[in-house]
């Protein structure tokens, strides 16, 4: 028996008594894809609005030729920061799974798939902690 | 257990470019393009936080000619990803799957794109 077995072997054990549908989840190639499936949905919706949002607030900075003072207010002011922390998360995540589908399509060998998917997920962890801490800097 | 190389039947090389294949694939293409634009989106957060000097930079680069280029096709890109984005949730609904009638609205939506992405910079330059 392999790990892959094991893990499978226990994953049922542990159930105990569930639906059938809660028995499967997460055995098989799709693993957990329906959540993957909906938490994308949500995330674009999310983003959607959150997006539209910065980017006419964006333009409008432009527009005015906002220079640093002004774009370091407009940043603190009212719930703005709340808004880019709640688009940082949104676009992060909803980046993480596309990306973890593309990844999975493209790149064949197990191993090397492990580790390109770690890398990613860790770089946008990173980089969406950097945007936090930026934005709480900067409001704080 | 090692792989062997086995033969594949030829796809690519041979099935003709159809509207609904090349946007999906353009919509894939944009959403990678737009993760790599999640790094000039960390920057310019981190740039405001960093002081007048870090935003100094950031904005000196984004008036170059490549950094001009990268937010022309970051935006066209977001709108892309955007409208295609709104087309699979109707999709997702069910409605609209017909060849004829995905292919139609993913054309009207390549325009839609464009038209914002014009009319965005449009917003920007003209005063």
């Amino acid at each position: 028996m392999n790990t892959g077995h094991l893990i499978m072997k226990m994953k049922w054990e542990k159930a105990g008594y569930k639906s059938e549908m809660a028995c499967a989840t997460g055995l098989g190639s799709s693993h957990t894809g329906v959540k993957h499936w909906i938490h994308q949905r949500i995330t674009a919706i999310a983003g959607l609005f959150l997006t539209i949002w910065f980017t006419l607030e964006t333009i409008g900075l432009v527009r005015d030729g906002t220079g640093y003072e002004g774009v370091a207010t407009w940043i603190k002011s009212g719930l703005t920061p709340v808004w880019i922390v709640l688009l940082s998360l949104a676009l992060f995540y909803h980046a993480k799974l596309g990306l973890q589908v593309v990844i999975e399509d493209y790149i064949h060998g197990e191993g090397s798939k492990f580790v390109i998917l770690t890398l990613t997920k860790l770089i946008l962890g990173g980089l969406c902690a950097i945007c936090i801490f930026s934005v709480l800097k900067i409001a704080l | 257990m090692p792989s062997y190389p086995r033969p594949l039947s030829p796809h690519l090389q041979i099935y003709k470019p159809q509207w609904t294949s090349v946007l999906s694939i353009l919509h894939r293409l944009t959403g990678v393009a737009l993760s790599l634009g999640l790094l000039m989106f960390t920057w310019f957060l981190y740039a405001v936080s960093a002081g007048p000097l870090a935003f100094e930079l950031f904005t000196g680069f984004l008036s170059t000619g490549i950094g001009r280029f990268m937010l022309m096709g970051w935006s066209f890109a977001l709108m892309y990803h955007l409208c295609m984005g709104l087309r699979h949730f109707v999709f997702d609904t069910g409605r609209m799957l017909q060849p004829e009638r995905a292919e139609r609205a993913g054309q009207i939506l390549l325009v839609v794109a464009m038209g914002l992405t014009l009319s965005l910079w449009f917003c920007v330059f003209i005063r």
